[in-house]
């Protein structure tokens, strides 16, 4: 039996090895496949021979349509593919000539007449006409395509009443007019200090009527004109291929009138949501440029790759509503205290570290050449005043806990953490953290069903216009209750002002009345922190992070 | 044989419509919509993009034109992806998912039922002890780690293969290794309890006793039955693996079908939640029905109760 039991180890023994020589070849096989595998040039060495920008794109756009895109992701694909009337100058964003070479302005600022030029091409060889864009604008404006950024063109005459159904199109006297193939002339409702800059909204980009009829997308979201096979237009690049949430691949047009000065082959967006996977991406030689960077990973970027990193300001505040239909942000003096007891530097310097700015007021500095004067104080003396008398007044002894509703996510966390230490600090009031996901939240901000929820606002063109609106009674954007006849009156001003330091006087006062009222409680100004490899040349900080691809190129670095 | 076909994909069309129709109504009662967004959309649009979408309808209406289109294989268009259709969508993202599955999958297999019969026949020994940990660690090691890490020692410090992206053959790589790791180290566990399960049967006494060599012993008796847990673990996790991980493809940029499984329910893109649930659901029921008869064939016992 024993000597059985022996045999039958020894051959156990046998099946044993059999196996560790199979696992060692398999491991041997996995790394010759390893080696084998390695070691290709990266897409950044790669790039300065073929000129192929690999861009971080963050999200996946929604649609490749300009007159039904909403987001940043959007924005960065399209202007590659479409220009509008004017392009953008790198450095400022001032308006530069683009389909049209040239423009006159009447003298009551209302009528724009713009000559387009002779060479500018759809990528199938068809001239950009005039009549290109009557129709673009009135396809956006037709309330049947359910455009989400049609109220961009409201500025122009008439545009709002048709785009809101009063009026059909043929009665309504929109102000866009073709008078002939090469001239198109646009008329305003009030004069827009900002109109040219406006146009380079993607909303205001071209669409290639024949191709909108063919895929019958002129009232049809959805429509198949998008895909590489279909997509026609007039930008510097044309769409090659699209695999969603993969790649978005760009190459230089041919058709395009400025070709001859466009020095990038192609780009290719790659939709990387994950920020860490983004960062990793950049460092080994597979992007560009990233969207954004992780805050945790500033700090060591700063101290060891300082040629990478940028911080460039970014027309952007974050900041907090208040409801004011409920206690205890119904009464001015809570409001006001819990603003006055905010530490912004501190908020910025010791938990944000991003680079970003304190706001003391909410219109970021140099919008359009605006400039807010500091409004919101920091006074924690004064805020413990108010409540003292607040407390006073209602008979209580404390303030009731009060809850502060944000989306899921780590930065909103750390500020909303730092803000109920520094408010339990200086004024002994607990504030109870609600975190949301992100559609939940949403909801919640819309139906009013908060007492104090997280914000924020990216310009859409670079005018004050675009923050002291939201805060219009009733608008969309509103969410807080409050409503201010004077500020109102003063945006309504400001609207059909035609000398520029009254219509910005008229803003100042908006910006006074904020701070005076408290309606929402800014925090800091937005900082676009990103991640740029020294080869990127041609690339330069804006406000609208608008960067026209056809002046950028991939340079050899210089050697130190 | 044939009537338990029949009637096990006679219980699976029942239970695929009661998916759909749990998944149809959870979907509507979250809060938030599709349209919602920070920038606030007018009232009037928010109206046009609902009445496109058939969003308008009362629900019970919705929920009948869904079925309806269902039945006829068509998931609807992705109110995300504006342009694309889920079922197109799910066609581009599932063999992307199912390439990279597979090969976690053999990389699971390759690694997992060796280590498995080792230990279970060396069992208490350094053979035993030395899987077993590794084992123990690859289940709780996660893949958001193991990923990263992987990624760091192979491209980032030995520059050997491409961090991410799903562009190039090398690109499977990592990702595979990092799916399949984790794997192999519940198939390992699960192969060394049924191989020592079997290994106390009077059958594999008898077979010794009747003088079988230890290979045909192992081979032919012990493997086939001692495998029946893991073969019952295969059939949800080939599943899992082929409907894609949203770690592994957040990590490693690929555009698998589990990024639009989780995505789709925060984005509330009603017809993807719908689309991918109902495919993975199909999957699930599927896999199982094969499972059954996989281990109908391996365990004559099980044949005959079937």
């Amino acid at each position: 039996m024993l000597e059985k039991r022996s045999t039958f180890c020894k051959i156990y023994y046998s099946h044993i090895q059999t196996i560790k020589v199979f696992l060692t070849s398999t491991m041997f096989l996995s790394w010759s496949c390893l080696f084998f595998s390695c070691s290709a040039p990266t897409n950044v060495e790669k790039a300065i021979e073929n000129q192929i920008l690999h861009f971080g794109l963050g999200a996946e756009p929604q649609y490749l349509d300009p007159q039904l895109a909403t987001s940043v992701s959007a924005h960065n694909v399209l202007s590659a593919l479409l220009e509008g009337l004017v392009s953008e100058n790198p450095k400022t964003l001032e308006p530069e000539p683009g389909v049209a070479e040239s423009w006159s302005i009447s003298k009551d600022r209302k009528t724009y007449l713009f000559h387009l030029r002779e060479n500018a091409r759809w990528q199938n060889g068809d001239p950009v006409t005039a009549y290109d864009f009557v129709y673009s604008y009135r396809r956006i404006l037709n309330p049947d395509l359910g455009s989400q950024y049609a109220s961009m063109l409201h500025v122009l005459k008439n545009a709002k009443a048709y785009h809101q159904r009063s009026i059909p199109w043929e009665k309504a006297e929109v102000g866009v007019r073709a008078t002939d193939k090469l001239t198109l002339e646009l008329t305003l409702e009030n004069p827009t200090p900002y109109f040219l800059e406006l146009l380079n909204h993607y909303s205001w980009f071209p669409v290639h009527p024949p191709t909108i009829k063919k895929h019958d997308a002129f009232d049809r979201i959805g429509s198949q004109w998008t895909k590489p096979t279909n997509f026609v237009g007039n930008g510097p690049f044309k769409l090659k291929d699209h695999r969603v949430n993969s790649v978005i691949e760009v190459t230089a047009s041919k058709t395009y009138w400025d070709a001859d000065n466009t020095r990038l082959n192609g780009i290719r967006f790659y939709p990387i949501e994950a920020v860490d996977t983004e960062e990793r991406a950049f460092r080994s030689g597979f992007l560009h440029l990233t969207q954004t960077v992780s805050s945790d990973r500033i700090d060591y970027l700063q101290k060891n790759h300082p040629d990478w990193i940028h911080f460039e300001p970014y027309l952007g505040t974050y900041f907090y509503r208040f409801n004011h239909l409920t206690p205890p942000f119904d009464d001015m003096r809570i409001r006001k205290a819990l603003s006055m007891s905010v530490d912004r530097q501190i908020l910025v310097e010791k938990v944000l570290k991003g680079g970003q700015k304190p706001s003391f007021c909410f219109t970021p500095p140099n919008t359009g050449g605006f400039t807010a004067n500091d409004q919101f104080e920091y006074n924690p003396q004064k805020a413990k005043f108010l409540i003292e008398e607040y407390l006073l007044e209602k008979g209580l002894e404390e303030m009731p806990p009060i809850e502060l509703t944000y989306n899921t996510s780590e930065g909103h966390k750390k500020v909303a953490e730092a803000l109920q230490a520094m408010w339990k600090k200086s004024l002994g009031i607990e504030i109870k953290l609600l975190n949301m996901e992100w559609k939940v939240f949403l909801s919640t901000i819309s139906k009013g069903d908060y007492s104090m929820a997280r914000g924020g606002w990216i310009g859409d063109y670079v005018d004050a216009n675009t923050f002291l609106h939201m805060w219009r009674t009733n608008d969309g954007h509103n969410q807080t209750g409050w409503s201010n006849q004077k500020y109102d009156q003063l945006l309504d001003l400001a609207e059909t002002a035609t000398d520029s330091q009254v219509r910005l006087n008229f803003f100042q006062q908006c910006e006074e009345i904020l701070s005076e009222e408290v309606p929402i409680l800014p925090l800091y100004f937005y900082v676009h922190v990103t991640l740029r490899h020294p080869t990127v040349k041609g690339w330069y900080p804006t406000l609208l992070d608008h960067h026209p691809y056809k002046f950028v190129y991939l340079e050899k670095e210089e050697e130190p | 044989m044939r009537s338990f076909i029949l009637s096990r994909i006679l219980q699976a069309i029942p239970t695929l419509l009661a998916i759909a129709t749990i998944t149809f109504f959870m979907t509507r009662f979250a809060p938030g919509g599709p349209f919602d967004s920070e920038k606030a959309i007018p009232e009037e649009i928010k109206v046009q993009l609902e009445s496109h979408f058939g969003l308008d309808l009362p629900l019970f209406h919705q929920y009948l034109l869904y079925m309806k289109n269902l039945l006829r294989g068509d998931l609807g268009p992705s109110f995300k992806y504006l342009g694309w259709q889920v079922s197109e969508l799910i066609g581009i993202s599932f063999p992307v998912s199912m390439t990279l599955g597979t090969c976690a999958l053999v990389i699971a297999l390759i690694i997992g039922l060796p280590a498995g019969i080792i230990a279970a026949l060396r069992k208490n020994t350094i053979w035993d002890y030395l899987p077993m940990s590794l084992a123990m660690i690859g289940i709780c090691l996660p893949t958001f780690v193991l990923g990263p890490l992987l990624i760091l020692v192979f491209s980032s410090t030995l520059n050997l293969l491409p961090p991410l992206g799903w562009y190039s053959w090398s690109d499977l790589v990592l990702p595979s290794c990092t799916l399949g790791l984790f794997y192999a180290a519940y198939v390992a566990r699960l192969t060394r309890a049924g191989m020592l399960e079997t290994l106390k049967h009077d059958y594999i006494r008898t077979a010794r006793a009747k003088g079988a060599s230890p290979a045909r012993v192992v081979y032919k008796h012990a493997l086939r039955a001692g495998l029946l847990p893991v073969v019952t673990f295969l059939g949800p996790a080939f599943a899992g693996l082929v409907s894609g991980s949203f770690i592994i493809e957040s990590i490693f940029f690929i555009p698998g079908l589990g990024k639009f499984f989780v995505t789709a329910a925060f984005n509330r893109d009603y017809t993807m939640v719908l689309g991918t649930v109902l495919f993975y659901a199909t999957l699930i029921v599927s896999l199982n029905l094969l499972i059954d008869f996989l281990q109908a064939w391996l365990d004559p016992k099980a044949r005959e109760q079937k």
